[in-house]
């Protein structure tokens, strides 16, 4: 019997960089923004879509892939506005994968121009997985808190934009938003911050115009 | 959060490599894991115990080596490691870093008995 010791050297989540790499390279190839969203279960990811796609409509094309645990219902939801969308049900995983969003890839239409992945609910496990997108959203919605970004540095560290949902609610709860984009801005400086109420409809014209001139950039080579 | 999932893909590793090697038992397991990775040790070494089970691995020491966030600047080339939540390049205080170890999940070595 003899004892021998290898080295391995493999990085685990070094497969996934790579499947992200070759997915931000087709989407840019093909003239497509990707898009994944970030942040709690409830706190307005499709609720925030729905709002996207009706400002969109007639001017710019989108598609959406959902990730869940279970149900199609958020898909459901976004066809139901007229936009291509795609349910990825995780069947208990906490996260999306980059190979997951590459299995849809090929359906993706080629006339689309903003592609979005809203990713499953949870402000832990997707921060660590590059699905290939271009900007990252994370969302934080009021009845949350303001005091999220510390608690959960990497989601926000991760991000290029805060989006602060729900402000229809602010009168009703103690969230200081200018305190919630602080705290999110001292992890990661530079970070742009919206503040929307999809419901109303307040703020989303802001986010749709920078995510258009992401896309402009895209387009043009200098993204 | 998913450390068990992890460890499955670990398995995979040790199984192709024990294989490769004609070794019966995989007696020593050396991960790196990035203190950014979200991987939790000690939930690293539960899901181990519990994964090892009726593997070659099953009666494997598990050792985990931290490994502390890496920056790159762009701006000056200076590297910086970091072991707190301060993302900024050390020599020229440029915030525009990459992060460039820190996140990892590396099967670094394992110790084969055949």
């Amino acid at each position: 019997m003899t004892v021998k010791t290898i080295s391995v050297a493999r990085d685990l989540l070094a497969t996934n960089r790579q499947a992200a790499a070759a997915i931000r390279a087709e989407l840019r190839a093909r003239g497509i923004l990707g898009v994944n969203l970030l942040s709690s279960p409830g706190s307005g990811k499709t609720t925030l879509l729905e709002a996207l796609a009706d400002r969109f409509r007639g001017r710019y094309r989108m598609a959406v892939v959902e990730g869940d645990i279970e149900t199609e219902r958020d898909a459901e939801r976004i066809r139901a506005k007229g936009v291509p969308a795609w349910q990825i049900t995780t069947g208990g995983a906490c996260h999306l994968e980059a190979k997951m969003i590459g299995k849809v890839l090929d359906r993706i239409p080629a006339e689309i121009d903003l592609l979005f992945v809203e990713n499953v609910g949870n402000l832990v496990c997707p921060a660590a997985y590059d699905l290939g997108e271009d900007l990252r959203l994370v969302l934080l919605s009021s009845p949350e808190g303001d005091d999220k970004p510390a608690k959960y540095p990497q989601a926000f560290l991760s991000a290029d934009a805060l989006v602060l949902t729900k402000t229809d609610l602010l009168p009703y709860l103690p969230f200081d938003p200018d305190r919630a984009a602080a705290e999110a801005l001292s992890i990661k400086p530079g970070l742009k911050v919206f503040a929307v109420s999809a419901l109303r409809g307040d703020g989303v014209d802001g986010l749709a115009a920078w995510l258009v001139e992401a896309l402009g950039r895209l387009r043009s080579g200098r993204a | 959060m998913h450390e068990l999932s992890l460890v499955a893909s670990v398995f995979e590793v040790l199984e192709e490599k024990a294989r490769e090697h004609g070794a019966a038992r995989v007696t020593r397991v050396v991960l790196k894991v990035g203190v950014m990775s979200g991987i939790v040790p000690d939930l690293l070494e539960s899901a181990f115990d519990i994964y090892k089970k009726g593997t070659p691995a099953e009666s494997a020491r598990l050792e985990i080596v931290a490994v502390s966030v890496g920056l790159r600047c762009p701006d000056c080339g200076g590297t910086t490691a970091r072991e707190d939540a301060d993302f900024s390049c050390a020599a020229c205080g440029s915030r525009r870093v990459e992060i460039v170890a820190g996140r990892e999940l590396v099967v670094e070595t394992i110790e084969l008995e055949t």
